[in-house]
């Protein structure tokens, strides 16, 4: 008797911790709504918010709304989108997540990192408490969500954080190493080309001083120096025949306004606040 | 020459027995440690605040304020170091006082919401805004901590590694009990009782 109790406590605990927990939504667009509150204009509108505060800033906001989050509590199922999500910009960590789980009648604003010190715990729940709840409680789901995105981009606005990539043209003084792959592309080319012609020794000599010569031109003499140095050695290294530079990595595709790219790789540490309605 | 050849050899066969993984791994756990001890942090910082903002609403029930210092203070007498992680029974004890913290916070909530007069004051409400942030927050790094010792003992204890492991002395990690962890999974409820903003 009491083996087949213990037998059927295992199975319960087996199913128990089968049971599934809701998966994360792929991130398709900045505003993901799966039960179907928001309509098409709505969306967009709201779209158009976030992606404006996008290239103005360069940080990044989603909006998740789905029917529940059970058996999860809420925090647990969004700490999962945000690791999941990768909101926010690398190291930079300035993403904000709005999930809201509208049978459950819970809400959670999930900061990252990097905005922990303009949206405290306690400014996120007064957002939620002051902007969001209110209109909730009436029924305005859009307005809500409205109201809130547009606090926590307020509330954004006051970090300072590194400008938006390639966004208001790059200041006056160009910065070299921007310039060290194109260098080193250089040098393999031309490098292996004066090689071919003058020899080991002479081409690369060639090769640094035409590096220096340019570099004089772009950035003044000091760095010209290191460069033509930089140019001999690595032609002398025979990097042309090393192989290994293939991948330039780093440079991710610009970033084209009609298709957002997705998460920038943000990180959040369980920052923000929770309510319900 | 042959000198050299063998200790290209020895640092091949290292690297392919996981030596350098080793490395990596350990490293993750030690900065998913360093975020728990941050956040239990954060929480015992609250602690001088709340007892003074609770200790103002007349006759606050003593027991709860008396468990709360008692665990403020064990809690502080267990060195909280990064070398924890390596060392089973103070891992044990260390965890078992931040256990005791917790009820006796979460019990102290409980009893405060019959102090209405206190509930309704703004620095008590803040105060349980940022302790529901820093119980979540340790949520958060407790489950990453779970995961980077979890890899890291996978790889201790799994051949080929486990021999790599024998060699230097690697130890599996100690990780939060799972007894506990149920317990723990879902951050403590200070917050939710009442619906927000009433």
């Amino acid at each position: 008797m009491r083996l087949i109790l213990a037998a059927l406590l295992a199975l319960g605990f087996c199913f128990g911790s089968a049971r599934a927990e809701v998966p994360v939504p792929p991130l398709k667009a900045r505003v993901t709504d799966l039960t179907g509150t928001l309509s098409a204009a709505q969306r967009d509108e709201l779209e158009a918010r976030i992606a404006a505060y996008e290239a103005k800033r360069g940080s990044q906001m989603a909006v998740l709304m789905l029917p529940t989050t059970k058996p999860e509590e809420i925090e647990q199922y969004s700490i999962r989108v945000a690791e999941a999500w990768k909101i926010g910009r690398r190291k930079v960590d300035d993403g904000l997540i709005l999930v809201v789980a509208k049978e459950d009648r819970t809400l959670r604003i999930e900061v990252g990192y990097g905005l922990e010190g303009v949206i405290p715990d306690s400014m996120a729940r007064r957002v939620i408490d002051e902007r969001i709840v209110p209109r909730f409680r009436a029924g305005d789901f859009y307005g809500g969500v409205r109201d809130g995105v547009d606090q926590l981009i307020r509330l954004a606005e006051g970090e300072k954080l590194p400008p938006p990539p390639a966004g208001g043209g790059h200041a006056a003084g160009a910065d070299p190493m921007q310039y060290l792959v194109p260098a080193i592309i250089f040098v393999v080319v031309v490098g292996s080309i004066f090689k071919a012609m003058l020899g080991r020794f002479p081409g690369s000599l060639a090769t640094g001083l035409v590096l220096g010569a340019i570099a004089w031109v772009l950035f003044g003499l000091a760095i010209s120096a290191l460069a033509a140095i930089l140019g001999f050695i690595l032609s002398i290294a025979n990097v042309g025949r090393g192989g290994g530079w293939a991948s330039g990595g780093g440079y991710s595709g610009g970033s084209s306004s009609s298709s957002w790219g997705g998460g920038g790789g943000g990180g959040f540490g369980g920052g923000g606040a929770s309510g319900r309605w | 020459m042959r000198k050299y050849l063998l200790a290209l050899i020895a640092a091949l066969s290292l690297s392919g027995c996981g030596y350098n993984e080793f490395q990596t791994l350990d490293e993750g756990v030690k900065a998913a440690w360093s975020e728990v001890l941050n956040n239990y942090q954060r929480r015992a910082d609250l602690i001088p605040n709340l007892v003074s903002t609770v200790q103002g609403a007349a006759d606050f029930e003593k027991s709860t304020l008396v468990e709360l210092t008692n665990a403020r203070a064990s809690v502080g007498s267990i060195k909280a170091t990064p070398e924890l992680v390596n060392d089973p029974d103070g891992f044990a004890k260390f965890q078992a006082a931040q256990g005791q913290m917790t009820s006796a916070l979460s019990r102290l909530m409980v009893v405060a919401e019959n102090y209405p007069q206190l509930t309704a004051t703004k620095e008590f409400g803040e105060l349980r805004v940022e302790l529901a942030g820093a119980e979540n927050r340790i949520a958060v790094a407790r489950g990453r901590y779970i995961k980077s010792v979890e890899a890291y003992n996978i790889l201790a204890r799994q051949f080929p590694t486990n021999i790599t492991a024998m060699i230097f002395g690697y130890k599996p990690k100690a990780n939060f009990t799972v007894e506990n962890e149920k317990a723990i999974a879902v951050p403590p409820k200070v917050d939710f009782s009442k619906p927000a903003g009433k």
